[in-house]
């Protein structure tokens, strides 16, 4: 009754035995980027160089949080910005003005925003395509005009400055101390993520990306995994912004602007959606961008704009995806 | 009440702009689906081209035509080199593209003209006129009568021409209007051709009052954004209510609740929309069949 | 096991399903016909939480489900396949069938992240079990694809397997045969019958009478939302009500 299966099926190893081999070579090609961060410190010549490398792991973790709910998830997302600057502004106004300790700080803006991710995710994750992006860009530009008003808290649009960061007694100050952190955050990124999309969880989102009913009659509860995979890139994204306001010593509060906004999905899109990789070429690409482009404000944004629309049409699911299936395809695989 | 009548004209006035910015969206969004963020830029466009001519000599109604006919064929190119490569992308892709675009068009501006604000002159002067306690610009008077005109020649041409009635169709169902003989591309083409023109004259007539920079456009193509939302994407009418209601209310909050917040009451009005009803004031729902 | 009870479905002013009432015994194979426009994906959709309910009940297992959401029908054990087909088409075929079993495994993101123990365990067997199920139903060769790569016919039968991971109590299969040649038909057909050998209860709405004469143990014909005839597939055969629903359908092969 069934199709005849050729005698090279029969001899292929079960597939659970393929993914586990795929797994394996995936952790050991994150092994070996961890090794490479961790040896990156002996080649970068100045603290500048030191600057840029912490800012695009930064870029990257926060791509990566972003990627699972609009690649993997297949949602949009145009106010993250808002929860960055949630962060940041939080534990800034709690370690400034309130005298917390800068990891109490950190955890309580956290969950505040987590919080405030649940509430706005109940009420629009509901909606589609279009009035997605624009629930969520309203979202962050309301978020960026408090900011901005509220100056007795804040500082107002001139901004206001964050004290050091400490856990337990130890400051950590200068690029080298921050380095470690921010590539340590970035290595937990990318296993946390890649753990996510290889379990049951990472599939449901991915299968409600392809077809929403289809994965709802199968009993996932489409709902409550978007609002769950939202929650968490906020939160995500709130504690980046916590640190990084820790690390430069002073926020504005154009880290939460829609421009910052865009960029964060500038970075998901071009590297690639759902690639966790692509997150990462996409974040270090466009952290390295200004640095050539410095000063030259003009050319700067049209460079960008460049890139955004050139990638959309030539390699429309990002640089890592598209080049992975032009590898792939070359390698003589049937089409 | 002479601050009621001075609120209600200034709120008549942006909202006119809002109306003509949202309309551009509506447009563009009717023939193909596509939210052009970019449109806020060819607002900022009309305005900084005419400022530009008339600082070099031209006379201010040469310098308005050539203005909007440079746009509309800024327009046209975007479609041409960015829209259609990219058409058939998802909605994400669509929006970045967009998005792209509207940063080059920024970006250009930023290199060709500078970082300064420009100014353009009032088309008959700036004598404020008294009515009834309050005064109102005769500028606030034009930009109020122009997008009425335009306005109505929109409603003619979609109501009674058959390229209007063809840009329409091909919104309802891109496939049936194809079969009909309908060239989609060219509707498109057309539609963001015109959709730039109204931008344009849009960022002229505001351009006095409001004076106009290179990143003026980003908060008004939002702002229309938020309007044509209001309203309901794709509906014209609903493109002139939500600006002309988002207009009144936004102005009617600076002047009595709080000034600080004005820019957030667009972005407030919207969020709630969506979530008591998204398919705004007169849009259609969404439908789809399992 | 399942029983349908003055079930109405109004859509503003048209009356897609009116006051249809029909029964479905455990381990039989059920299938609901009717010319085109009938109500047929309707009823189903009503009875699979897609839609809900104008007036009348749905008991399954004697327990009302009208009205009740998909996610939650999938708890009680029942499962579908999709007329215009649902398919998660950016996942692998394995992923797509292996997203029929979710219901049996963790999938809290929290627990993902950290690797908690036995989650990669029981998705290795699921995997393992998927490939077995898509040679079960044909997919054999597919095993390895990526669901973009398949075509129609065997997509449908992926939406099967994916189905059948759930292991359901009772399956609806909406025009499994929909769309497919003489010999992908006959395939689909023997494959309807084995399920039902198996002891599953199968309920489906299909256009090609052959199949459903050969392969069904009772048989609902709807025409106009309205249930015209229930019977055994030799009772409606010589029906007159449904002979004459179906005139212009003799092509058919009734």
């Amino acid at each position: 009754m069934t199709a005849p299966t050729s005698p090279a099926a029969i001899a292929d190893p079960p597939p659970s035995i393929t993914a586990a081999r795929a797994r394996r070579s995936r952790h050991g090609v994150t092994l070996a980027f961890a090794l490479a961060l961790a040896v990156l410190p002996l080649v970068l010549p100045n603290a500048w160089t030191f600057d840029v490398a912490i800012r695009v792991a930064a870029n990257a973790t926060l791509a990566i949080g972003l990627n699972l709910l609009i690649g993997y998830c297949g949602q949009i997302s145009l106010g993250h910005a808002g929860f960055f600057g949630l962060g940041a502004y939080g534990s800034a106004i709690l370690t400034g003005h309130f005298d917390q300790s800068p990891l109490v700080a950190l955890l309580a803006s956290a969950l505040v925003v987590g919080v405030l991710a649940q509430l706005v995710a109940g009420a629009i994750l509901r909606l589609q395509g279009h009035y997605l992006a624009m629930a969520t860009l309203g979202f962050g530009i309301i978020v960026s005009i408090v900011l901005t008003n509220e100056a007795g808290l804040t500082g107002g649009p001139d901004g206001m400055p964050v004290t050091d960061f400490a856990i337990f007694g130890l400051r950590i100050t200068g690029e080298g101390r921050w380095y470690w952190i921010f590539a340590a955050l970035l290595i937990a990124a990318i296993v946390a993520a890649g753990n996510i999309v290889d379990s049951p969880a990472g599939r449901a989102l991915r299968a409600l990306h392809g077809s929403e009913i289809a994965a709802r009659v199968v009993g996932i509860d489409t709902a409550a995994h978007k609002t769950r995979v939202f929650v968490l890139s906020a939160v995500v994204t709130a504690i980046l912004g916590s640190l990084t306001a820790h690390y430069m010593g002073f926020i504005t509060p154009g880290v939460a602007s829609f421009h910052k906004s865009v960029e964060l999905v500038t970075m998901v899109v071009v590297g690639g959606m759902a690639s966790i990789w692509g997150s990462v070429v996409g974040a270090a690409l466009l952290s390295l961008l200004p640095e050539l482009l410095a000063g030259l404000d003009g050319f700067e944004t049209v460079a960008f704009g460049v890139i955004l629309v050139a990638t959309m049409i030539f390699l429309p699911r990002g640089i890592v995806p598209s080049l992975a299936a032009r590898l792939t395809a070359r390698g003589g695989e049937p089409c | 009440m002479s601050t009621f009548l001075q609120l209600l004209f200034s709120g008549l006035t942006v909202g006119a702009t809002y109306a003509m910015a949202a309309l551009g969206f509506s447009l563009v969004y009717n023939a193909s689906g596509v939210i052009n963020f970019a449109q806020g830029e060819f607002i900022m466009l009309g305005g900084m081209f005419a400022a530009a001519l008339t600082a070099v000599g031209l006379p201010l109604p040469a310098a308005i035509a050539v203005a909007v006919v440079a746009v509309a064929v800024v327009g046209l190119l975007v479609d041409r080199l960015a829209i259609e490569p990219a058409r058939d992308a998802d909605v994400i892709s669509l929006v970045i593209v967009t998005i792209g675009v509207s940063m080059i068009l920024r970006g250009s501006v930023e290199i060709g003209l500078g970082k300064g604000s420009h100014a353009l002159r009032h088309f008959s002067g700036e004598t404020p006129i008294a009515v009834m306690g309050a005064t109102i610009l005769p500028q606030s008077l034009w930009v109020m009568a122009v997008t009425g005109a335009v306005v109505a020649a929109l409603a003619l041409f979609f109501g009674r021409t058959r390229l209007g009635k063809g840009i329409l169709a091909t919104a309802h169902n891109r496939l049936a209007a194809q079969l009909v003989g309908v060239d989609v591309a060219t509707v498109l083409l057309l539609a963001f051709g015109l959709s730039a023109a109204l931008g344009a004259v849009g960022g002229i007539l505001i351009a006095p009052i409001a004076t106009t920079s290179y990143d003026a456009g980003v908060m008004l193509g939002l702002k229309g954004f938020v309007a044509a939302t209001l309203g309901g994407l794709g509906s014209g009418v609903g493109a002139v209510a939500g600006g002309v209601i988002l207009g009144l209310i936004e102005t009617f909050t600076a002047g009595y609740l709080s000034s600080a917040y004005k820019d957030a009451v667009p972005f407030v009005l919207v969020l709630v929309i969506l979530v008591v009803r998204p398919r705004g004031l007169f849009g259609l729902g969404p439908s789809t069949r399992v | 096991m399942l029983t349908v009870e003055n079930l109405t479905r109004t859509f503003g002013g048209v009356t897609a399903v009116s006051d249809v009432s029909f029964e479905v015994a455990k381990g039989t194979i059920h299938a609901v016909i009717g010319p085109n426009g009938a109500g047929k994906t309707t009823l189903f959709n009503l009875v699979t939480g897609v839609y809900t309910p104008t007036r009348g009940s749905i008991r399954f297992e004697g327990q009302e489900i009208g009205g009740l959401a998909p996610e939650k029908l999938a708890r009680r054990g029942i499962s579908r396949t999709f007329q215009n087909l649902q398919v998660s088409m950016n996942l692998s075929a394995l992923e797509n069938v292996m997203t029929g079993a979710h219901l049996g495994l963790r999938s809290g993101l929290l627990a993902a992240m950290v690797r908690w123990p036995g989650i990669a365990k029981r998705d290795a067997e699921l995997r393992d079990r998927a490939a077995d199920l898509l040679r079960f139903v044909g997919c054999g060769d597919h095993v390895n694809a990526e669901a973009r790569s398949m075509s129609y016919g065997a997509l449908k039968r992926l939406e099967i397997a994916r189905a059948l991971a759930a292991d359901p109590r009772i399956l609806f299969l909406d025009e499994p045969a929909a769309g497919l040649n003489h010999t992908e038909t006959h395939e689909i057909e023997e494959l309807i019958a084995e399920l039902g050998a198996s002891g599953i209860t199968v309920v489906l709405v299909e256009h090609d009478m052959k199949l459903v004469m050969n392969v069904s143990d009772r048989i609902v014909v709807l025409d106009y939302g309205k249930k015209l005839a229930e019977g055994t597939p030799a009772e409606i055969r010589v029906n007159p009500d449904v002979v004459a629903a179906y005139l212009g359908a003799e092509s058919e092969g009734v």
